[in-house]
């Protein structure tokens, strides 16, 4: 019995220090790993956020170059998306589906770790294009030719950073199928498997599915930036739509990959604080899995006035419009849930009321963005930018911080200051609509995205914006101190601190010890 | 958690220094290459010394897993793991030359139409037919298409064999006849490696008669990227089967316990596949 010597070698103490956290191989550590990166680019991305809002508090563009602020857009965006959101919902995949389906860690806990450890180089590539001649990529996120094949080399970093960000999210939902296909304990059957891990299972497919996607894309870009090839260029019989084409294949999964997890934390907190079952969890499984099918198929609505043909624009419009279905599913099913429940209102009880409330705005709004000859009128306004803030600020980051304050206590062993998490969500939620709402007003009125001036009739509107806008990012240094002061102490949370929780982590001691499952739960 | 031990059940991997050594590797490499790209010749010299961690780290960290598996420390769960994840991982290399094949067939049949009507391109291009294969409109560049019916097909031929001296193996393999399955696997290194040398020539001819370069329009472009990656998978695959071979000869596969071996299958038959796709619709249709 070789296999318990060697067992009981590892159970053993681990390494201390930084070698622990450079070589770790344990689930519980990779996902700290995996949220404390993710809460500090969500201050670096935050940061380029308020040099936009500071550049857009006044007409005139006074503060900044075009360039610089176009670099700074850039940069917002390319790390919210792959250095905040993504990485914050891989952290709680780490840490929580082996706890929830009875797993003893992840299926390949050394490539788990390169998942992770592949971020901060990117991050430094990302972060080094500041310093090289022509500063960073300034293409926006989605680094449409012909322009991203004639910027600097900080595209190139661009575009090395991404086949990194790519290996690793490829990597991290391998990962993350097999554990859940094949790590489950005896009993957890698939439909009885928390609905965090459900969404996380069909958002691993899709990132599966679509990385290789804007790898590819990426590497065209590459190409014909560097190898002499004429893919984007309509001299050589290329055409640069197709990079649009191709781009937004990977980026409407994309979108869904950074709310489908974020579904799944809701629907774990709704229930727990309404002391109710989820109602109707497996149309949430059917709906979580026609969203991510029908994502496949809507790309199109991003590039509307490409000059379609009308039976492309009417296919991808009715399309969009059908993911409406199983999105209202889910809502009704989060509504239906808090019905005649005896509810209470704590942090992450706010934060995924909130969610509810305002991803629905954002929701409403992308089915306006959706038809047609109105995204004609809207496509590269405010509104656009009001959009996707909704569904990506008021959706994805506030899941991540309602999933945070829900599961910190587990996760530390100390209760979160309740005060500061009110404080925290309130101010958060005030200055969000502050700042996002008026956006839809002004790309109404033709407030163009991405330009560094704009327009005096539409300076009132900004300012109040900005202003809005610095509170946001102020509102999260509470945020900053209450996850400090709760790693550093509190009141003990116990096992089980929330009563209304079910789900198998609860069953745990908290902070759960660091090999948690050695033998089998069994899960009647 | 002192309970009753289940350790046949559960591995739990000790930790690692395989990862960050890989995270230094990858960096280190595309770094060197921004930097060559853009003018620093010393660039090729950090990519050297990243890929050469690259390989030192993926020996290593292959080795260890193997010294692991010898070692007996994995069972059925494990096993199973491994499968699910290469099926994963092929899944990923399928949707990358998706990428690339939607490329193809968007500039076939969708943007070359279009580069051919309407008022401007009348204006702008008067003479260009938008007939495949084309370089473009605006390019002086004339090349000469890759045939299909000359070492493509036997390529074809190449590969498919391959394919059938991979199964024989594995079927000795099954039988535990060690002979046959190292025969099969040299005759399957040897057919790969000819391949690649044939491709090699293939492109060489392509440079020096066929005025054919990466630079020839769109179709030099889609020619060269999507033969050019599935090359270099074929130069992985043909590495792991070299692997394979060795670890044959040194008695590590039993009839009952070789995933290691079916996993270099499976990439195997998929890049044979993707060939097939690509002798179709790169070089015959």
């Amino acid at each position: 019995m070789e296999a318990v010597a060697s067992h009981d070698e590892h159970a053993g103490p681990h390494a201390r220090g930084l070698v622990r956290w450079i070589t770790t191989t344990n689930h519980k550590d990779i996902g700290t790993l995996y949220l404390c990166f993710s809460l500090v680019m969500f201050f670096i991305a935050g940061f380029f956020a308020m040099l936009i809002r500071a550049e857009l508090f006044e007409p005139g563009a006074r503060l900044f170059s075009p360039a610089l602020y176009n670099q700074f857009v850039t940069m917002h965006g390319l790390m919210m998306i792959f250095g905040v959101i993504m990485p914050a919902f891989v952290g709680f995949a780490n840490w929580q589906i082996p706890l929830m389906i009875g797993a003893p860690d992840m299926a390949f806990p050394r490539m788990n770790n390169w998942s992770f450890w592949l971020l901060p180089f990117a991050a430094l590539l990302m972060i080094g294009e500041f310093f090289v001649p022509g500063g960073a990529a300034a293409t926006g996120w989605t680094m449409y030719p012909p322009l991203s094949v004639e910027m600097g080399p900080g595209m190139d970093m661009t575009i090395f950073a991404i086949h990194i960000l790519g290996i690793s999210s490829i990597m991290g939902a391998i990962n993350i199928i097999t554990t859940i296909l094949n790590l489950r304990a005896p009993g957890m059957t698939l439909m009885k498997m928390p609905l965090f891990v459900w969404t996380w299972l069909i958002t691993a497919y899709l990132l599966v599915a679509v990385m290789p996607v804007l790898a590819g894309a990426v590497t065209m870009v590459l190409a014909d930036r560097h190898f002499g090839t004429h893919f984007f260029n309509a001299a050589g019989g290329g055409d640069p739509i197709m990079f649009q084409h191709i781009f937004w294949f990977f980026g409407h999964p994309e979108v869904y990959i950074m709310i489908l997890p974020a579904f799944g934390i809701i629907s774990e907190i709704i229930p727990t604080f309404s002391r109710k079952p989820l109602f109707g969890y497996a149309s949430m499984v059917y709906a979580t899995a026609s969203i991510a099918t029908l994502s496949f198929v809507v790309w199109g609505h991003h590039m509307f006035t490409v000059g379609f043909p009308a039976s492309g624009q009417l296919f991808f419009m009715y399309a969009t419009m059908l993911i409406a279905v199983p999105t209202g599913v889910k809502i009704f099913n989060w509504v239906a849930t808090m019905w005649r429940g005896s509810l209470s209102f704590e942090t992450p009880m706010l934060f995924a009321i909130g969610f509810v409330l305002m991803f629905t705005i954002g929701g409403f709004s992308g089915l306006v963005l959706a038809v047609t000859p109105v995204d004609i009128q809207l496509h590269g306004t405010y509104y656009v930018v009001a959009h996707f803030h909704y569904v990506l600020f008021s959706g994805a980051a506030m899941a991540i911080m309602a999933g945070i304050y829900y599961w910190l206590p587990k996760w530390t062993g100390h209760m979160y200051d309740e005060t500061l998490g009110k404080w925290h969500f309130w101010l958060t939620t005030i200055f969000f609509n502050l700042t996002f709402f008026p956006m839809h007003f002004l790309g109404l009125a033709g407030m163009p995205r991405r330009v560094a001036d704009y327009a005096l009739q539409y300076t009132t509107l900004n300012q109040v914006v900005s202003i809005a806008a610095f509170g946001l990012g102020l509102s999260q240094l509470i945020f900053l101190y209450a996850i400090v002061k709760c790693i550093r102490g509190g009141v003990p949370a116990g096992d089980r601190p929330w009563e209304g929780a079910t789900s198998l982590e609860w069953t745990l001691p908290s902070p759960p010890p660091y090999h948690t499952f050695e033998t089998e739960p069994v899960i009647s | 958690m002192n309970a009753v031990h289940t350790p046949q059940r559960y591995y739990l991997a000790p930790p690692s220094y395989w990862p960050i050594m890989g995270s230094v590797a990858l960096f280190t490499l595309v770094s060197g290459f921004a930097l060559l790209i853009n003018g620093v010749a010393a660039g090729a010299y950090v990519m050297v010394a990243g890929a050469l961690i690259l390989a030192a780290m993926l020996v290593g960290w292959f080795g260890t897993v193997i010294a692991e598996n010898q070692k007996g420390l994995f069972n059925k769960r494990v096993d199973l793991s491994f499968r699910w994840g290469m099926s994963w991982f092929i899944f990923s290399e399928v949707m990358f030359f998706a990428a690339f094949f939607g490329a193809l067939f968007y500039i076939r049949n969708l943007a070359l139409p279009m580069l051919g009507e309407g008022q401007t391109m009348r204006l702008l291009w008067p003479h260009f037919v938008p007939a495949w294969p084309t370089a473009g409109p605006g390019l002086a560049q004339r090349f000469t298409p890759m045939q299909a019916w000359g070492i493509p097909a036997v390529n074809t031929l190449v590969l498919l064999s391959s394919g059938a001296t991979v199964t024989w193996a594995h079927w000795g393999l099954k039988r535990n006849n060690r002979l046959q399955l190292i025969v099969g696997l040299a005759l399957t290194v040897l057919l790969g490696a000819s391949f690649l040398g044939l491709q090699a020539h293939e492109y060489w001819n392509a440079y020096h008669h066929l005025g054919l370069s990466l630079g020839a329009g769109v179709y030099g472009a889609t020619f060269f990227l999507l033969t050019g990656f599935h090359g270099a998978h074929v130069t992985v695959g043909t590495i792991m089967l070299i692997v394979i071979l060795v670890r044959a000869v040194k008695g590590h596969f039993d009839p009952e316990h070789h995933f290691g071996f079916e996993a270099v299958t499976w990439y195997w038959h998929f890049v044979d596949v993707v060939w097939l796709l690509l002798f179709i619709f790169v070089y015959w249709l």
